[in-house]
């Protein structure tokens, strides 16, 4: 209870920044909302409506109520309900997530688990080395990368697009992988890191030892004795990573041509449309801040000892 | 006798030799137990390598990276200039090609250099800065505190580079507005570090001891705060130059950073998506520069680390 008390000003503090950045924005909404060929009049009345002649204070109170009711503005680039806008690109970039996260935790934590098991060899120096090579290679590097190989040399995979779920899974999974591999480097480099550390922390302990004494095999030593208690910390970072994932998807889904919320927000600057760039940093931070608070409520499921 | 002598010679060699290696370890500067860190000296001299390459940009056989030549548009690299380039040179190779203007690609890269480094390295510097001020007065004003770690929060929890993308459409970009949006992102990590070791610090002795003969506050941050901060501030630096360098690039790439007529390997590569089926130089040799770039750094952060205090791994 208390955990989710402390997030509501975390939340409550991006959405001031959203504000004061939408009131900071050059030009008036007004007249970007009533178009070129807008008369003076109807620039009033529309300043009436948003009601951007009320004091500073009043207008946050407003446009405050409105976030809460799920109502974020009209965009000035796409003419719709911001909100509308966002529901319409959620699909594609939550399928990119979703695959992204399922390839790194069965990608990162065996490799991580193994590199600690066989600390010090030259296993364990390649994982390592992947992950410092990892952090440092961007992106859309990685992606250009992996296009070039396995869509034009190998032919094994489209190019770039998207097809919906509706359309099947096959071609909707199939357009899928090479986005998600793209995007899952950088995490996997994270999370097969902190595994390897932990991992390596809790192998040096007496219950291991003790484990190994009684005859367990290595397996179940390490997936049941040392991967549980070691589980705490791994799942704290997927927890940070989603925000290297957050930035991750804006760029992957330029990449790979990908009508997801990443495109929309570039869209969105590019146009100068303010309305739908605050509301997809809301979205995406509103996203991350949860997924953190979420994960924080599991480590008492995980770690017995730990209690809210 | 003689037995025992042997083992009183051996013995002392034996003591001798653990008490100079003892020695030889405890004498070592902070500058030879660097040298003999690996990822410092590979991560250091890349690096050097790179400053030299964006300082020397001029003579390292480029020309002028804005120089367009219609007639040689798309060139795959190694390509020859065969007629007379505009500053009367002749036979002039596109050692990586050339864009869809024609203008060289080496030269781009090359010059692209200088705009990578120099947004690393303000951003490090700034960020520093703004951190280490906020972060003393975090530790130490603690009315202030409640309020500065609130808005620290709220920030770190907007992704960064969502929060640079939206902080760049605000104003016209700029290299001084693309260094700007990347800075505050970064900053909150920094007063984090700062405010903690702020908060270890103020229960030791020594401050105390201080205090009690009268230090004042300004006086008791330089001379007693301050010295703590630095090694964990040069290894946080490190990576602050090379996470900017990489969110860099991606602004550029995405359209949203430093204008495209200026040279970075982000706007590079921004130019080379449209063909880069074609001709996927363009993406490569800015890509791969990136890379090693931010590869090297990352690695002379580690090392760092390791040198100067082991302990910040957990901490960060």
């Amino acid at each position: 209870m208390r955990r989710l008390a402390a997030t509501i000003p975390v939340l409550g503090m991006v959405a001031l920044f959203v504000f004061l950045m939408l009131r900071m924005t050059p030009g008036d909404p007004a007249a970007v909302l009533a178009g070129d060929n807008g008369t003076p009049q109807q620039i009033a009345e529309i300043r009436e409506t948003l009601g951007l002649d009320e004091p500073i204070l009043v207008q946050l109170g407003i446009w405050f109520g409105d976030l809460l009711q799920g109502d974020l503005g009209q965009s000035y680039f796409f003419k719709k309900d911001v909100t509308e806008l966002i529901l319409l690109r959620v699909e594609p970039t939550v399928a990119l997530a979703i695959t992204t996260l399922v390839i790194t935790v069965l990608v990162a934590v065996p490799i991580g688990v193994i590199a600690a098991y066989r600390h010090g060899t030259w296993l364990d120096r390649c994982v390592m080395g992947f992950s410092v090579f990892g952090f440092s290679v961007p992106v859309f590097v990685v992606g250009y990368i992996l296009i070039y190989l396995f869509a034009m040399q190998f032919k094994m995979f489209p190019v770039q697009g998207y097809k919906e779920l509706a359309d099947g899974f096959w071609p909707f999974i199939h357009r899928l992988i090479l986005p998600s591999i793209t995007l899952s480097v950088i995490y996997i480099a994270l999370i097969a890191r902190i595994t390897r550390a932990s991992v390596l922390e809790v192998l040096g302990e007496d219950y291991i030892r003790t484990a190994y004494a009684k005859g367990l095999p290595n397996r179940v030593v390490l997936l049941r004795h040392a991967l549980r208690n070691a589980a705490v910390p791994i799942v704290t970072v997927i927890g940070i990573g989603v925000a290297l994932l957050i930035s991750g998807v804006v760029v992957t889904e330029s990449v790979y041509n990908i009508p997801g919320l990443g495109r929309l927000t570039v869209d969105a600057v590019l146009g100068r449309d303010y309305p739908t760039i605050q509301a997809v940093i809301l979205v995406f931070s509103g996203v991350y801040v949860l997924i953190n608070l979420l994960i924080d409520l599991t480590y008492s499921f995980l770690d017995p000892r730990i209690r809210y | 006798m003689s037995d025992l002598s042997e083992l009183r010679q051996q013995t002392a060699g034996l003591v001798d030799a653990a008490a100079s290696a003892d020695a030889a370890a405890r004498k070592l500067s902070i500058w030879q137990r660097l040298a003999r860190n690996q990822s410092v000296v590979i991560g250091g001299a890349v690096m050097a390598v790179m400053l030299l390459v964006a300082i020397m940009a001029p003579f390292l056989g480029t020309m002028d990276p804005a120089e367009i030549n219609p007639a040689w548009r798309n060139k795959v690299p190694g390509t020859e200039l065969t007629d007379t380039a505009a500053d009367g040179s002749q036979g002039w190779v596109y050692r990586m090609g050339t864009d869809t203007l024609g203008r060289d690609t080496y030269s781009r890269v090359i010059y692209g250099t200088r705009v990578s480094l120099i947004v690393g390295l303000s951003v490090a510097g700034l960020s520093i800065a703004i951190g280490l001020v906020v972060g003393l007065i975090s530790g130490y004003v603690r009315w202030l505190d409640g309020i500065i770690m609130r808005v620290m929060d709220g920030l770190m929890a907007i992704p960064g580079i969502l929060l640079a993308i939206a902080l760049v459409s605000l104003s016209s970009a700029g290299l001084d507005t693309v260094i700007l949006a990347i800075t505050i992102p970064e900053v909150p990590r920094v007063v984090r570090l700062v405010r903690s070791i702020v908060l270890s610090i103020r229960e030791e002795p020594y401050v105390e001891a201080a205090i009690s003969v009268g230090t004042r506050l300004p006086l008791l941050l330089i001379r007693h705060v301050l010295p703590n901060t630095v090694a964990p501030l040069i290894v946080m630096g490190t990576y602050i130059v090379a996470s900017a360098i990489l969110v860099e690039a991606i602004l550029s790439f995405l359209g949203v950073g430093i204008p495209p007529e200026i040279p970075t390997w982000g706007n590079i590569m921004a130019e080379g998506r449209l063909l880069f089926r074609i001709f996927p130089h363009n993406i490569l040799f800015p890509g791969l520069f990136l890379a090693v770039t931010v590869l090297a750094v990352n690695m002379l952060g580690d090392g760092l680390r390791d040198t100067l205090d082991p302990r910040l791994e957990k901490r960060m």
